[in-house]
C-alpha cells in the first residue's frame, strides 16, 4: 500500500525531485501488471508472488533498499508500453517485470533495449518474446517446457492417439503445435486439432467432435484463469465414461481456481513447474510467507514466477555490488542456479531463458482441499526453439 | 420539435458565418496543448514527464472526433468506430515494419496518409450498411463489423501476428528529421498536429452547407429528404471521412508506440471512443477531446491511489455526470457560463 | 447430430435467459440498461456465495438469485434509474457503462478477481440417454426452465392485467396516468421483474460457465446480439432468435470450425442488414 501511495506522488504532476543522496539508495522494480480487466486475477497473483518474496527477504540487498512500483495495464499492450517509459523516465526504475501477455511484452521490449533496463518476463510464455529484446530474461516457463513432458508422459502410458483443443490465440497454437510434434515422435497420432475462439465461452461443439473422434486422449490447453468453464463443460460431457483420458497443462487445473472444481477433477493428469503442494522446504516456507501476507490466498505458477523473478533481481544486483548498469546485471543473471519454490531453477546462461523443472501431477485430495500432487520428475528442459545463441 | 427545426433553416447562412469564425477559447484551448509539451516534456526539473499519456489522449481524442462526425453531427449511433482505429494501425504498423526504417515506406507521415486512404475505403464500403434501421439496428450493425475484423486479425497470423501482435514496427523519422524519443516528445507534437489539422478539417465541414445538411438530416431524415437532402449520399460521405479519421488516429497510436496487437481493433476501443465522447459531450467537436483528457487523467490519478478498484470511481463519475448534467463537460460548461452571464446582467 | 442440435439449442436457452430481461427493459420501457449484465453477475455470484460458503442448495439458490437481483434492480431504479428515463439513448448508455464499472470493482472488491464456479447437484449432474443421443441432464434443466419462462412471460403480459397496464404505460404515460394506471409503480416493477430475470440467468448460467468480475462486460455483446437479431417488441422474438444463434453457432463450430468464431457475428450482421428491426417482429414500423 505503502508503495502505491508513493508511486501515486510520483506520478503527480507536483511531485519534488527525488533527493539525489536518497535515490542513490533506493533501487526500485517497475511492475506492469494487469490489475484490471480480464486478466485481473494474473496481476494480484504476480504482486503478491512479489510481495511475498519481500515479506521473506527484506527489502534490502548489497546496501541498498529495493523498492516495487506496480502499475495496472489492463492487459492492453499500448498502455503498458506507455507505463514502461513512464517508469524508467520518471521513476528511474532499474528493473522492469510481470507482462501478462505475449503482445505487452512485445510492446515493451524496444523501450528494454533503447533505455537499458533489465526487464523480466513471469507470465508472457511464448518462446518469441525473449530474442525481442537482448535485456529480457525469463522467470516464468515456456509453451513447449510445459507441453513436451505431458506428451512424453502420454506416449509411455498407453496413449496411442489423441485430439488436441486450445484457445485460438498464439500461446494456445504453441501448445498444439508442440504436443503434436512431441507426441507423434514418439509414435503416438493426433487424430485432430481443434481450436476453441478465445471468447466463447460454450466449448461443447469442440468437445462433442473430440468425443465423436474416440482417441485415447484429449489434450487441453487454455489461458491460465479460464480453466474453470473449460472444465466445468469437460466434465459435463463425461469423457471419463467413453475411456477417454484428460491430460492438459497445469494451466488448466490452476491452483487458484482448482479447489472450486469439485471432485470431477480428481485423477486428471497435467504437466508443469509449480504446484502449492510442492514438497519442499523452500516451497512450504513460500506457501506459508504467501499465505500470511496476501489473505491466505493460495499462489499458483504466476505468483512462483513473480516470486523468482525478485530472486533473480536480488542475486543480480549482489553480484554487481549494488551497480544498476543494465547490461552488468543481465549478464550477472546469465546461468544463475538457485534453489526455487518449484525446485531447481536455472537461467540458460546463452538465451536467457528459465529452465524450470517440470513434473507430472495428478488431481487429488488433500487435508479437504485439491492439488496437483505430483508424482513423477520429469526433469528440466531447455527451451527447445532457440536458434539464437546472445 | 417542427418549430426549431424551421429556426435551424432560417437562421442557417447566418449561423454558418458566425461558426467558422475561431473564438478566442479555441486559440486558448490550442495554445494550452501546446504549453503541455513545456510542462510535461521533462524540461522543467522535478516535473514528471507524461508526455506518452499525453500522446495517448490525443489518439483517443481524435477517435472520439471521429464519432463526433458520424454520431453528433449525422446522428448515426456507432459502436464499430474501433474496427477503423484498429485497421489503421495495421495498416500503418504493417508499413513501417516493412520498410524497416527507412523512407518511403516507413514514414510515418505517408504511413498515416496511406492509412487514412485504406480505411477511408473500408468506411465507405460499410457505410452502406448504416443507413437503415433503428439507434440499435445501427449500434449492433457497427458493432458486428467491428467483431468480424477484430477476428479476422486474430486469424490472419501470417499477416498481422495473430494475438502476439506486430514487433519491430519502426517508423522513421518524421519528415526524415526527428526521431521517435524515449521521452515522447516528438510522438506528442507529431501527434497534436495531427490532431489540429484533423480537427480545422472537421471544422470546415461541420460549418459548412454539407455540415448543416447533415444536422437536418440527423434532426429528420424524412424531412431533410422531402426537402431535397440526398440523405443517403451524405450519410455515405461523412461516415466515409469519420472512417479516415480513425483510422488516422489507430495510425498515429501504432507509429508513437511502434507496435500493433489484437486489441487496437478489440470491441473497447469503440466503446472508449464512445464512452469518451459523451463524457465530454457530443455535437462540439471538442467534446471528444475534452472528453479524452479528462477521462485519462482521471483514470490516471484515481489508479494511482486505488491500483484496483479506479473502476469503481470512475463509474461513479459517469454516473454522476448523466444524472447531474446534460450534454456532457461541455454541456456542464456551457450551462455554468450561461448562467455566469445571466447573473451579470441582473 | 442430436447431441449437437440439443447442445445448440440449450446453448441458445441460455443466451436467451440472459438476454430475455434485457428485452423487457428495453423493448417494453425503451431504456437502453447496458449494466443488465451486473444484475445477472449478481445473481450468479449470489448463488455462488449461498451454495459454497453457506451449503445452500442450487435448487433455493435460483429463485434466491431472482429475488435478490430483482430487490437490487427495484432499489436502483427508485434511487438511480428513475432519473435517467426522460434523457436520451447516449446518456442512459453512458449511464449503464458507469454502473456496470462500478458493480466491476464491488465484486472485486469482496468476492476477488479469480474465476468462479459451483458444483451442481447430483441430480443435474451427468448425462442422460435422449433417442440414442447422450445430453447433459443440466442442459435439459436450462431448456425446461427458459421454456416455462417463455410461456409464463408471454401470458403476463398478454393475458393479464398488469401486461395491458404495462403496455398501456409504455405506449402513452401521460394517457395512462389520466386513465388511473400508476406509471411510477408499474415502471418499478417491471424494472426489477427484468432485472430478476438477469439474475436468474446468471443464476442458471454458472451451471455451465464459470464467473468472475468482467462477466457483465464479457457477455454484453451476447446480450445485445440476442436481442437486436430477434427484435424488441415481442418475448417469442428473442426466444427464436437465441435458438438460432444458439444452433448455428454450435452446429457452425462443430461443421465448420475454421469459421467457428465469426458464425455468430456473421448472421447478426446478415440479419439486421435484411431485417433491421429484427427477425422476429410483428409488424416492423416503428
Amino acid at each position: 500500500m505503502r508503495n502505491r501511495i508513493l508511486s501515486g506522488l510520483a506520478a503527480g504532476a507536483f511531485a519534488l525531485a527525488a533527493v539525489p543522496a536518497l535515490a542513490q539508495e533506493v533501487v526500485k522494480v517497475g511492475l506492469i501488471l494487469p490489475m484490471t480487466g480480464q486478466q485481473a486475477s494474473t496481476g494480484r497473483q504476480l504482486e503478491a508472488g512479489a510481495k511475498a518474496f519481500l515479506a521473506q527477504r527484506g527489502n534490502m540487498v548489497a546496501g541498498k533498499r529495493v523498492e516495487i512500483v506496480v502499475k495496472d495495464d489492463q492487459g492492453v499492450a499500448d498502455i503498458s508500453k506507455r507505463l514502461a517509459q513512464e517508469l524508467v523516465v520518471n521513476d528511474k526504475v532499474a528493473f522492469l517485470g510481470g507482462f501478462g501477455l505475449t503482445p505487452i511484452a512485445m510492446a515493451v521490449g524496444p523501450v528494454a533495449t533503447q533505455a537499458k533496463v533489465p526487464a523480466i518476463i513471469m507470465t508472457a510464455a511464448t518462446s518469441a518474446v525473449v530474442p525481442q529484446s537482448p535485456f529480457f530474461v525469463r522467470a516464468g516457463r515456456t509453451m513447449p517446457q510445459m507441453t513436451f513432458p505431458i506428451a512424453d508422459w502420454a506416449a509411455k502410458n498407453g496413449i496411442k492417439s489423441a485430439v488436441t483443443l486450445v484457445s485460438d490465440y498464439a500461446p494456445g497454437i504453441d501448445a498444439e503445435k508442440f504436443f503434436k510434434q512431441r507426441f507423434e515422435e514418439a509414435g503416438g497420432k493426433v487424430l485432430d486439432s481443434l481450436r476453441a475462439p478465445l471468447a466463447s465461452p460454450e466449448f461443447s461443439p469442440f468437445l462433442q467432435k473430440a468425443k465423436d473422434l474416440k482417441p485415447d486422449a484429449l489434450f487441453l490447453f487454455v489461458p491460465s484463469g479460464q480453466g474453470a468453464t473449460l472444465m466445468k463443460q469437460v466434465i459435463d460431457r463425461d469423457f471419463a465414461g467413453s475411456k477417454i483420458r484428460v491430460i492438459a497443462t497445469g494451466d488448466v487445473t490452476d491452483d487458484d481456481l482448482l479447489n472450486d472444481m469439485g471432485d470431477s477433477v480428481l485423477g486428471m493428469i497435467t504437466s508443469h513447474d509449480y504446484s502449492a503442494d510442492h514438497n519442499s522446504p523452500e516451497n512450504k516456507a513460500f506457501v506459508e510467507i504467501f499465505r500470511k501476507v496476501n489473505n491466505n490466498m493460495r499462489p499458483n505458477m504466476m505468483a512462483v514466477a513473480a516470486f523468482d523473478g525478485m530472486e533473480l533481481i536480488f542475486r543480480s544486483l549482489e553480484a554487481t555490488k549494488g551497480d544498476t548498469n543494465g547490461q552488468k546485471l543481465v549478464d550477472a543473471m546469465r546461468g544463475l542456479k538457485w534453489m526455487s519454490p518449484r525446485g531447481p531453477m536455472e537461467i540458460d546462461a546463452q538465451t536467457r531463458e528459465a529452465i524450470p523443472p517440470m513434473y507430472i501431477r495428478k488431481v487429488e485430495r488433500k487435508n479437504g482441499e485439491l492439488y496437483n500432487v505430483e508424482f513423477q520428475d520429469a526433469g528440466s528442459i531447455k527451451d527447445p526453439t532457440h536458434t539464437h545463441t546472445k | 420539435m417542427s418549430g426549431s427545426h424551421d429556426k435551424d433553416l432560417q437562421s442557417a447562412s447566418a449561423r454558418l458565418l458566425k461558426q467558422s469564425h475561431s473564438r478566442w477559447y479555441e486559440w486558448l484551448f490550442w495554445a494550452v496543448a501546446l504549453s503541455l509539451f513545456v510542462i510535461f516534456g521533462d524540461f522543467i526539473p522535478g516535473v514528471p514527464t507524461r508526455l506518452m499519456l499525453l500522446t495517448e489522449i490525443v489518439t483517443l481524442a481524435l477517435l472520439a472526433l471521429s464519432i463526433d462526425l458520424v454520431l453528433g453531427f449525422a446522428g448515426i449511433v456507432t459502436l464499430g468506430q474501433g474496427a477503423y482505429f484498429g485497421l489503421g494501425a495495421y495498416v500503418a504498423a504493417l508499413l513501417a515494419k516493412g520498410g524497416a526504417g527507412t523512407f518511403p515506406m516507413s514514414d510515418p507521415v505517408i504511413g498515416l496518409l496511406i492509412a487514412g486512404l485504406v480505411t477511408g475505403v473500408f468506411g465507405f464500403v460499410t457505410s452502406f450498411l448504416v443507413l437503415r434501421g433503428s439507434d440499435l439496428t445501427r449500434l449492433m450493425v457497427t458493432l458486428g463489423v467491428a467483431l468480424i475484423l477484430s477476428e479476422l486479425a486474430n486469424q490472419m497470423r501470417w499477416l498481422t501476428g495473430g494475438a502476439d501482435g506486430l514487433n519491430g514496427v519502426m517508423p522513421s523519422a518524421v519528415l526524415g528529421i526527428w526521431e521517435f524519443d524515449l521521452w515522447g516528445r516528438v510522438a506528442y507534437l507529431y501527434s497534436l498536429a495531427v490532431l489540429f489539422i484533423c480537427f480545422w478539417l472537421s471544422r470546415r465541414i461541420v460549418n459548412s452547407p454539407f455540415g448543416l445538411s447533415l444536422k437536418a438530416i440527423k434532426n429528420n431524415p424524412l424531412r431533410a429528404r422531402a426537402i431535397g437532402v440526398p440523405v443517403n449520399a451524405r450519410l455515405v460521405a461523412i461516415y466515409t471521412i469519420a472512417a479516415a479519421l480513425a483510422g488516422i488516429a489507430g495510425a498515429l497510436l501504432a507509429q508513437t508506440t511502434q507496435s500493433a496487437s489484437p486489441d487496437m481493433i478489440a470491441f473497447h476501443r469503440s466503446a472508449d471512443g464512445l464512452l469518451i465522447l459523451v463524457f465530454g459531450g457530443a455535437g462540439y467537436l471538442y467534446g471528444g477531446l475534452i472528453g479524452a483528457a479528462a477521462f485519462r487523467v482521471m483514470q490516471d490519478v484515481i489508479g494511482n491511489i486505488t491500483l484496483q478498484y479506479w473502476q469503481f470511481w470512475l463509474g461513479a463519475v459517469l454516473v454522476a455526470l448523466v444524472i447531474f448534467v446534460r450534454n456532457g463537460i461541455i454541456g456542464m460548461m456551457v450551462a455554468g457560463w450561461a448562467r455566469l452571464r445571466k447573473g451579470d446582467g441582473q | 447430430m442430436l447431441t449437437i442440435l440439443f447442445d445448440g439449442v440449450a446453448y441458445g436457452m441460455l443466451l436467451f435467459v440472459l438476454g430475455i430481461g434485457l428485452c423487457v427493459t428495453l423493448g417494453l420501457m425503451n431504456f437502453i440498461n447496458l449494466a443488465h449484465g451486473a444484475f445477472a453477475m449478481a445473481g450468479g455470484y449470489l448463488t455462488i456465495v449461498l451454495m459454497n460458503r453457506y451449503g445452500i442448495s442450487y435448487y433455493w439458490g435460483l429463485p434466491a438469485a431472482f429475488v435478490f437481483s430483482a430487490a437490487l434492480g427495484a432499489i436502483l431504479e427508485r434511487t438511480l434509474y428513475v432519473h435517467l428515463y426522460n434523457k436520451s439513448h447516449l446518456d442512459q448508455t453512458l449511464f449503464s457503462i458507469g454502473l456496470v464499472f462500478m458493480s466491476m470493482a464491488i465484486v472485486d472488491y469482496f468476492m476477488g478477481a479469480n474465476q468462479q464456479t459451483i458444483n451442481l447437484p447430483p441430480a443435474l449432474d451427468g448425462r442422460i440417454n435422449v433417442l440414442g443421443a447422450s445430453v447433459g441432464i443440466f442442459r435439459i434443466f436450462t431448456i425446461v426452465i427458459c421454456g416455462l419462462l417463455t410461456i409464463a412471460l408471454q401470458f403476463i403480459i398478454a393475458k393479464t392485467r398488469f401486461g395491458s397496464r404495462l403496455r398501456a404505460a409504455v405506449d402513452d404515460g401521460r394517457v395512462a396516468r389520466g386513465l388511473g394506471i400508476n406509471v411510477t409503480t408499474i415502471f418499478a416493477l417491471t424494472f426489477a421483474f427484468g432485472s430478476g430475470l438477469a439474475g436468474l440467468g446468471g443464476a442458471l448460467s454458472i451451471g455451465i460457465i464459470s464467473i468472475d468480475p468482467t462477466f457483465p462486460l464479457k457477455y454484453m455483446i451476447y446480450f445485445l446480439i440476442v436481442i437486436s437479431v430477434g427484435g424488441t417488441t415481442t418475448i417469442t422474438g428473442p426466444f427464436y432468435a437465441s435458438l438460432l444463434l444458439g444452433v448455428a453457432d454450435v452446429a457452425g463450430k462443430y461443421y465448420v470450425p475454421e469459421i467457428g468464431g465469426f458464425i455468430i457475428y456473421t448472421i447478426m450482421v446478415a440479419v439486421l442488414i435484411l431485417r433491421p428491426q429484427g427477425l422476429f417482429t410483428k409488424g416492423a414500423t416503428r
